[in-house]
């Protein structure tokens, strides 16, 4: 276990690596920078002025340099200066996290909380008219695009209630925050509910299938029993690993759920970074989410080794 | 794979398999909800092939008079901003989704293949730079790895397939290095190797041909994404550019605030992406069923 754990994070540390060289260089593969965009919207060239403003930003210099400079900034916490607003990156990072966080959290809560026990519904009543129909949901869950979603649930509260539940930076107490925060985090958390779904579906079904549950029927265990202490107990394995998975792939569906309830987290920032080649920014981010992604499915492995004793990782 | 050759078992099964027809009507029997999300899909490619027979008005025509004109009159399903017509965009956007789908997916599944394939014959370095590779680029979701692949290569048609087809490579790569493994061990390839055929024709002939279940199975999937990912990508405004009539471009430029004016701009464009997006996971849960039934349910 222990040169199983060395092994995994120095190819973790590795994977980071490659991350932190592809992102550099791809967003240096487009031709023009910031200064171009600043001189775009002014209307004019100033050779001079633009020259200047290179030489402070550091893209004069050659391109292996400034990757240099920003990995040697990163080990020291310093990850250098936004573009558009000037303030250190990380002040602009940093605050933005929460909200997301906090919409991750409950995105993922609402997709356990339905994803999982419709799916040992529809695994246990499997063939019957509700199976077929959870099923339909479930395939149409993973069919709508969540911006669409959340646009359409905001036609109802529009058309319903005639207001819009608009994200303000100061919602008073945790409780109205998560209250408005949670409309966007179902239209979020739909498509990952069906997933999970789907995914404790088979699982469940594979498991119904094993020898074990046919010997516990026979010695005449309750259909409660079966399904719950022996069947979901076991098929409960994947859909955890799934569950982790989902938990870092969020980030995706955040994206634009955030742009289209205009809630200031960093997955929309991520995007107007993007929009404004704000590089300091965007390489940050995408590490800060490739970050995320590494960790949570090295997690979600040592999990897997908690739960299942047949599993033994070995280098 | 043994599923490929479906005719036996058809018959077996009771089917009328003398015509074509026959064992189609059998397969749509025994996948009510595959033959669904076929229909589907075959009224997504009609509308992409026929667009120009089926919208009376032309996509690009700016009408001011036509403003933001709601569903029925003139404009079966109203007008955009720009007065131009929202059915007919919808119409010739089924062309875009579908050169975006199929372009993204078979790109990706030819790199991946390639990949996958050469990795799992090479083996040695090679698979491993290929495996840390893969582990790189699956560091990321999809989404934003093509935004970033979207930002860095500019936008355009060709660029959003791209941007949207690399991101699908690992996990063909993946899928398809795994089974050139387990094929390699195979006892015809052994054979094989003992007539003196040489790697690259085992490979191409022997090894290949196996993975192709797993292969369609996977790329199904990926179309959905695919569609999914480019109305994602077209909707921030980085993925197909104007004046191409994107379904993900026309639900950012009615986004919000149409919400309360026009919201036939926002609800008919939904419809379309969902729809086809529904068709191409029905049918390839249909086609996973029916390529491998050890994952039947």
């Amino acid at each position: 276990m222990g040169a199983y754990l060395v092994r995994r994070s120095f190819l973790m540390v590795l994977t980071l690596f490659g991350m932190s060289v592809l992102i550099f260089v791809m967003l240096r593969l487009v031709p023009g920078n910031i200064t171009d965009i600043i001189f775009d919207s002014a209307g004019f060239v100033n050779e001079k002025q633009k020259k200047k403003i290179e030489q402070q930003l550091g893209l004069d210099k050659p391109i292996v340099t400034q990757y240099a400079n920003w990995i040697a900034g990163l080990a020291k916490g310093d990850l250098g200066y936004a573009y558009v607003s000037e303030k250190p990156a990380i002040d602009e990072i940093l605050p933005r996290i929460p909200v997301t966080a906090k919409l991750a959290v409950l995105a993922l809560v609402f997709s356990v909380l339905f994803g999982v026990p419709l799916g040992v519904i529809s695994a246990v009543r499997q063939n019957t008219a509700l199976d077929y129909c959870l099923r339909v949901v479930s395939l149409s869950g993973l069919s709508l695009p969540s911006f669409w979603l959340g646009l359409l649930i905001l036609m109802a509260f529009v058309q319903w209630f005639g207001w819009i539940p608009i994200y303000q930076s100061d919602p008073g107490s945790l409780w109205k925050e998560i209250a408005l925060l949670s409309i966007p985090a179902a239209a979020v958390g739909f498509r990952s509910s069906a997933l999970l779904m789907r995914l404790t579906r088979s699982s469940m079904l594979e498991v119904l299938r094993q020898d074990y549950i046919r010997t516990a029927r026979a010695k005449g265990a309750s259909d409660q029993v079966v399904n719950y202490d022996h069947g979901l107990r076991n098929a409960m394995l994947p859909v955890v690993t799934i569950i982790g998975v989902e938990a870092a792939f969020l980030i995706g569906g955040l994206i634009v759920t955030e742009t289209v309830f205009n809630i200031p987290g960093v997955a929309r920032f991520l995007v107007e970074a993007i929009r404004w080649r704000d590089y300091p920014i965007v390489q940050n981010l995408v590490m800060f989410i490739a970050i995320v992604v590494v960790v949570v499915n090295f997690l979600v492995d040592m999990t897997y080794a908690m739960l299942d004793p047949r599993i033994r990782y070995e280098s | 794979m043994a599923a490929l050759d479906h005719a036996a078992e058809l018959e077996k099964a009771g089917a009328n398999v003398s015509s074509r027809f026959g064992a189609m009507l059998f397969l749509a029997r025994s996948y009510p909800l595959g033959a669904i999300g076929a229909v589907i899909m075959v009224g997504f490619l009609a509308t992409a092939l026929f667009a120009g027979a089926i919208a009376s008005f032309d996509p690009f025509t700016i009408n001011a008079r036509d403003s933001l004109a709601p569903p029925g009159g003139a404009h079966m399903l109203g007008a955009d901003f720009m007065g131009r017509d929202v059915f007919a965009r919808i119409v010739y956007g089924a062309r875009i989704s579908l050169a975006v789908a199929l372009g993204a997916t078979l790109l990706g599944s030819l790199f991946g293949v390639s990949v996958g394939l050469m990795s799992g014959f090479i083996g040695g370095w090679f698979d491993l730079l290929v495996q840390r590779l893969i582990d790189i680029m699956q560091s990321l979701p999809l989404l934003v790895m093509a935004l970033v692949m979207a930002a860095s290569l500019g936008p355009s048609l060709t660029n959003t397939i791209i941007a949207i087809a690399i991101p699908l490579v690992p996990s063909v790569a993946r899928v398809i290095r795994s089974n050139t493994l387990s094929l390699r061990e195979m006892p015809y390839v052994e054979a094989a190797r003992a007539v003196g055929m040489s790697e690259l024709r085992i490979a191409v002939s022997h090894v290949l041909p196996n993975t192709l279940a797993p292969l369609i199975v996977l790329a199904t999937a990926q179309l959905g994404s695919a569609i999914l990912v480019e109305s994602a990508l077209s909707f921030l405004g980085l993925g197909v550019p104007e004046p191409h009539p994107s379904w993900g471009r026309m639900l950012s430029e009615s986004a919000a605030e149409y919400v309360r004016t026009a919201p036939w701009l926002v609800i008919f464009p939904g419809i379309a992406i969902s729809a086809v997006v529904f068709g191409t996971n029905l049918l390839g849960d249909a086609i996973r069923d029916m390529l491998d039934p050890r994952q039947r349910c």
